[in-house]
């Protein structure tokens, strides 16, 4: 994230976190391929057709569900459509400001829905009521409520595992019962960044505040690659590019089973 | 027919209250925080602050500016709501700021600023006396300086009769709806509200079934604070 | 003696008898909380003890800061209060010219420093002329609550100094809730654990055996 740095790095947490990084060290412990805590809750807010809270660490984000019937694009009149949103609202950081979504929040929502649309993970070929005039649309919409780094990863999780049991409110348009949202398998995200040439997965905040590049990668279930976003104003060799993917593929394995509990 | 022989659609008398839980110090950036769910209403609160007034020239020389910001998420009602401030959340966020600074020693942080964020996740009737109830805790939590905790409730009338804390069918059909915030100690109105219609009678006595029903809030809100130290209290 | 937890707005006393100290007020005949904290009563003054809260600079308090902004004549630091302090290029150590200002502290440095001056308007004076104040250059520095400051030094420093026996770190508290601390990457960590345990826990009774026990005494 490219957070505006009201309070300066001081230099000694600039210079302890070099330090351990020439040591393969991280500042909290963790291995670079180490993973905080994940934890995964369902169905949390009753009003949204899809719900989930994801806690990576002590980053927590919720991604609800809303679906809408709209008219579809004019390139796809059969299709269902989808469109996804994040709110950094002051509340998880007290650095996010109140007013319309800045770059961060923008960048955020279009590569989480990079990664689950451009992994068909919505059928949206199922979701049309009438051709060319009536089709559901999909709301993803991400609110983060704690901001201690990764939130790539925090949202693409939350957005996926709100989708998983989503529901289309036939209920309240008179169409019939309600029916769940058909969706296929989900993408997962991984996100690494680089500081004093050292590469780790799931950034916290310390290492997000001195990052200087920054690489997310969604991978569907054969580990094929679906979308990528590399950011910040560093840069990755090709061969540190090749093996973030590598390292994503076996990261992304585990989390999926996470989404399958 | 929203109450029949006395008991209304969701089993409640006119007197009770919806279930109500309460949690202090949930967030892991925020000065103070407070989660809370009331019937249906899932809100999350949080402080930062006091901290430096930015840019300056809106710095008050004498005292904290308290800036509490109303805001419900897309996802949080039925038809979903576009993000970002309404003229609807812009009134609340104003008339809570109001409440909530009268009850803070604002005279002892000159030029800065107290941040109070309310995200309503999921609504159902009584978003703002959920917000100022989870906001007072959140305040509390922070460690913000005041003469009371404030906390809110609503009552209003369905059907010709006062009830308190409307549910979300109470407030689309009822005859009147009085959200009322209080500094309980004293008794102090720190908010109030109205729409419908009311007569002088019926509404001394939703007032004062409001009230009653803030200072049930209030041994709610206390539960949560000592909760997040587990220490006893004496006496 | 058991420790009461007291809600801004809990009576504490009767203003005949008592007078109000820190963290009260006083309203009519009573005596009111003002924070969330623990009720502490000394001789005739009532007082509440915050758990939680910014950092109220004093004058006379050693803080640890971090330079924000540098002019020609002074340096803007924050000191984790709601203020920013400001150190004047005549209150440093060093000799240092008009103009000079950036060679001997750049935005980012790490300094001890000690409250100068506060006037109403919160405007803060800082100042490095004194015996621990000085540039910090290696270690690391955590933060804690301010409110827990006085748990982690102890009565008359006998935490600090359990805290230093059995982790053999150099230590310095910042009254602004910033720690220093210096000394192997293991023994750090070790402590830093035990330093959130005592934020944690600082209300409580036994945690001096408690924190003993988890650094292996």
């Amino acid at each position: 994230m490219d957070i505006p740095e009201v309070k300066r790095v001081s230099a000694v947490k600039r210079d302890h976190l070099a330090r351990l990084a020439k040591e393969g060290k991280r500042p909290d412990g963790r291995g670079p391929d180490e993973y905080r805590p994940i934890k995964i809750e369902r169905n949390v807010i009753k009003k949204a057709e899809g719900s989930a809270r994801v806690k990576i660490g002590n980053t927590m984000v919720l991604a609800g569900i809303k679906l809408e019937v709209g008219e579809p694009y004019p390139d796809s009149p059969e299709e269902g459509a989808m469109s996804t949103s994040a709110e950094l609202p002051p509340l998880a950081s007290p650095e996010f400001e109140p007013g319309p979504p800045k770059p961060d929040a923008i960048e955020l929502a279009r590569v989480v829905d990079r990664g689950i649309r451009e992994s068909k993970y919505i059928q949206l070929d199922k979701l049309c009521i009438e051709p060319g005039e009536k089709v559901w649309i999909v709301f993803i919409d991400l609110h983060i409520l704690d901001y201690d780094g990764n939130l790539f990863d925090a949202c693409s999780l939350a957005a996926s595992a709100a989708l998983q049991k989503a529901v289309i409110p036939n209920e309240r348009y008179g169409f019939g019962d309600n029916e769940p949202l058909p969706v296929t398998s989900p993408p997962v995200s991984c996100t690494f960044v680089k500081y004093e040439d050292f590469i780790v997965v799931d950034p916290n905040l310390d290492e997000e505040q001195i990052a200087q590049a920054r690489f997310t990668v969604a991978l569907d279930k054969n580990g094929d690659i679906r979308a990528m976003q590399k950011g910040l104003k560093g840069s990755f060799t090709i061969d540190e590019i090749k093996n973030n993917i590598k390292r994503a593929q076996i990261h992304a394995q585990k989390i999926r089973k996470l989404l399958e509990e | 027919m929203l109450i029949k022989d006395g008991i209304r659609m969701d089993g409640r008398k006119p007197d009770e209250l919806r279930p109500i839980k309460i949690e202090a110090g949930v967030l892991y950036r925020a000065d103070g925080s407070c989660y809370l769910e009331w019937g249906g209403n899932k809100i999350m609160a949080a402080v930062y602050g006091p901290r430096e007034a930015l840019p300056r020239h809106i710095q008050d020389p004498t005292k904290a500016i308290v800036n509490a910001r109303y805001n419900m998420a897309s996802f949080s009602v039925e038809e979903r709501k576009r993000p970002g401030p309404d003229r609807r959340s812009t009134e609340i966020s104003k008339v809570t700021s109001e409440a909530l600074e009268s009850v803070i020693f604002t005279e002892l942080f000159p030029r800065t600023t107290i941040d109070v964020c309310i995200e309503v996740l999921d609504a159902e009737a009584g978003t703002r006396c959920a917000g100022i109830t989870a906001a007072a805790v959140a305040l509390a939590d922070a460690g913000i300086p005041m003469r009371d905790l404030p906390v809110a409730c609503a009552a209003g009338k369905i059907d010709g009769t006062i009830v308190l804390d409307l549910s979300s069918e109470e407030d689309k059909e009822g005859e009147a709806d009085l959200p009322v915030a209080i500094a309980p100690r004293n008794e102090e109105i720190l908010l109030l509200q109205m729409d419908g219609h009311l007569t002088y009678k019926e509404f001394e006595e939703a007032l004062e079934l409001a009230i009653k029903g803030c200072k049930e809030v209030v041994k709610l809100q206390r539960k949560a604070l000592l909760n997040k130290y587990k220490t006893f209290e004496v006496e | 003696m058991i420790r009461k937890i007291v809600l801004p707005g809990t009576e504490v006393g009767d203003a005949k008898s008592k007078l109000p100290g820190k963290g009260v007020f006083k309203e009519g005949d009573k005596i009111y909380a003002s924070r969330l904290g623990i009720l502490s009563e000394k001789g005739k003054y009532i007082n509440v003890i915050p758990l939680s809260g910014v950092y109220d600079p004093n004058v006379g308090d050693n803080v640890i800061g971090v330079i924000q902004e540098v002019f020609k004549n002074a340096w803007i630091v924050d000191i984790n209060a709601p203020y920013p302090a400001f150190l004047n290029l005549e209150n440093v150590p060093w000799r240092v010219d008009y103009g000079e200002t950036s060679k001997y502290l750049k935005v980012g440095d790490v300094i001890i420093a000690t409250i100068a001056a506060i006037d109403e308007a919160k405007n803060i004076d800082i100042s490095m002329k004194c015996k621990a104040c000085r540039k910090i250059e290696d270690g690391i520095i955590i933060e804690i609550q301010p409110s827990k400051v006085p748990r982690v030094i102890g009565k008359s420093g006998s935490m600090l100094a359990t805290l230093k026996k059995y982790t053999q770190c150099w230590i310095f508290v910042g009254q602004n809730g910033r720690i220093w601390i210096k000394g192997e990457d293991e023994k750090v960590n070790l402590l830093i654990k035990a330093i959130r345990k005592i934020e944690k826990e600082a209300h409580t009774f036994g945690l001096t055996q408690r924190i003993i026990k988890m650094l292996g005494g």
